[in-house]
């Protein structure tokens, strides 16, 4: 239970595969950042093209689910290994935001 | 272990903010911490939804006269683009490339002060409207609640900024790696909350 932290030397080849395996990484975080600014541009285009609310309200809150979703497992990482209890923090934390608001709003409602 | 050793990119670990147990400390701290902001930042959503458009009779406010979508527009695609510019800066933390992180995360700071720039306009904008923090149940909630985000943006871009000028002329250690990692969480962080913002708020509020 220290600092310690064993100093490994990676082989040529070791080195050359990890940085190969970031370069692809770094290649999929891009893509993960074309589908969010392409799903920006749609939630963005059918609030302007003026559909009915019935329809943009579902659509658009799915939109923003996806990308956050992009956003937790790609940007930071999540989809990574050894993160179960970040997973665990995150999720308790939305599902009492999730009880919130339909709290809130079934006061209102049904008040 | 001395935590300032000098490291090569060959021997620069995988993982190098999860190495030593203060690293493993802060990267579990500061998830929990997530959780707790996501909290924070769900009531104020669920007290901006329950007061939308509520204030006196006969307020002339609401979110169809008020909101802008072209503005909401430029400022969503400034802070998706800071969170991959800071994406691209772990990038090259993990290569052991300092000078790329520290100018991609100075980048960042540069999107993140154009997005707070638009935003204090915005503000500026409603208040001259007469759309104030005190005027309605309405604008307090809403001002509350983008305003909680644009203070976690200017807590963003102090501890980016900080952390940049701190560390420019030690390099990377073992040390200073898992507070580049958290200081990016951190921002992601606060775009995720700004999707949901920009839907829920200025999306859902255009349309009614």
């Amino acid at each position: 239970m220290s600092h310690d932290a064993q100093v490994y030397v990676k082989s040529d080849a070791e080195f050359n595969y990890i940085k190969q395996k970031r370069r692809q990484d770094m290649r999929n975080q891009i893509t993960t950042f074309a589908i969010m600014i392409f799903f920006t541009l749609i939630a963005f285009t059918t609030v302007a093209a003026g559909f009915s609310k019935y329809l943009i309200a579902p659509v658009i809150l799915l939109l923003a689910a996806v990308q956050v979703a992009l956003q937790l497992f790609y940007f930071m990482h999540m989809s990574e290994k050894n993160h179960n209890v970040p997973m665990y923090f995150l999720f308790v934390g939305a599902f009492f935001g999730f009880i919130f608001i339909l709290t809130f709003l079934t006061i209102i409602w049904w008040g | 272990m001395d935590l300032n050793k000098k490291y090569t990119p060959q021997t620069w670990p995988d993982h190098p903010e999860q190495v030593t147990m203060e690293g493993k400390n802060k990267f579990l701290g500061f998830w929990l911490f997530l959780g707790g902001e996501t909290v924070l930042f769900a009531s104020l959503f669920a007290t901006y939804l329950a007061l939308k458009n509520k204030g006196p009779s006969g307020m002339e406010f609401s979110t169809q006269s008020l909101f802008e979508l072209p503005l909401v527009f430029v400022m969503t695609m400034i802070l998706l683009t800071s969170s991959l510019t800071s994406v691209y800066a772990m990038y090259h933390m993990k290569n052991h490339n300092f000078k790329g992180m520290q100018l991609w995360l100075g980048i960042t700071v540069v999107l993140g002060l154009a997005f707070l720039a638009l935003e204090i306009y915005e503000f500026n904008h409603y208040v001259h409207l007469g759309f104030n923090y005190s005027q309605s149940a309405f604008s307090s909630a809403f001002f509350t609640l983008v305003g909680t985000h644009g203070l976690h943006v200017v807590v963003g871009l102090v501890w980016i900024t900080l952390l940049i000028v701190r560390n420019a002329k030690r390099g990377f250690s073992l040390y200073n790696a898992p507070k580049y990692y958290t200081a990016s969480l951190y921002w992601h962080f606060i775009d995720v909350v700004w999707v949901f913002i920009f839907t829920v708020v200025y999306l859902m509020g255009v349309v009614g």
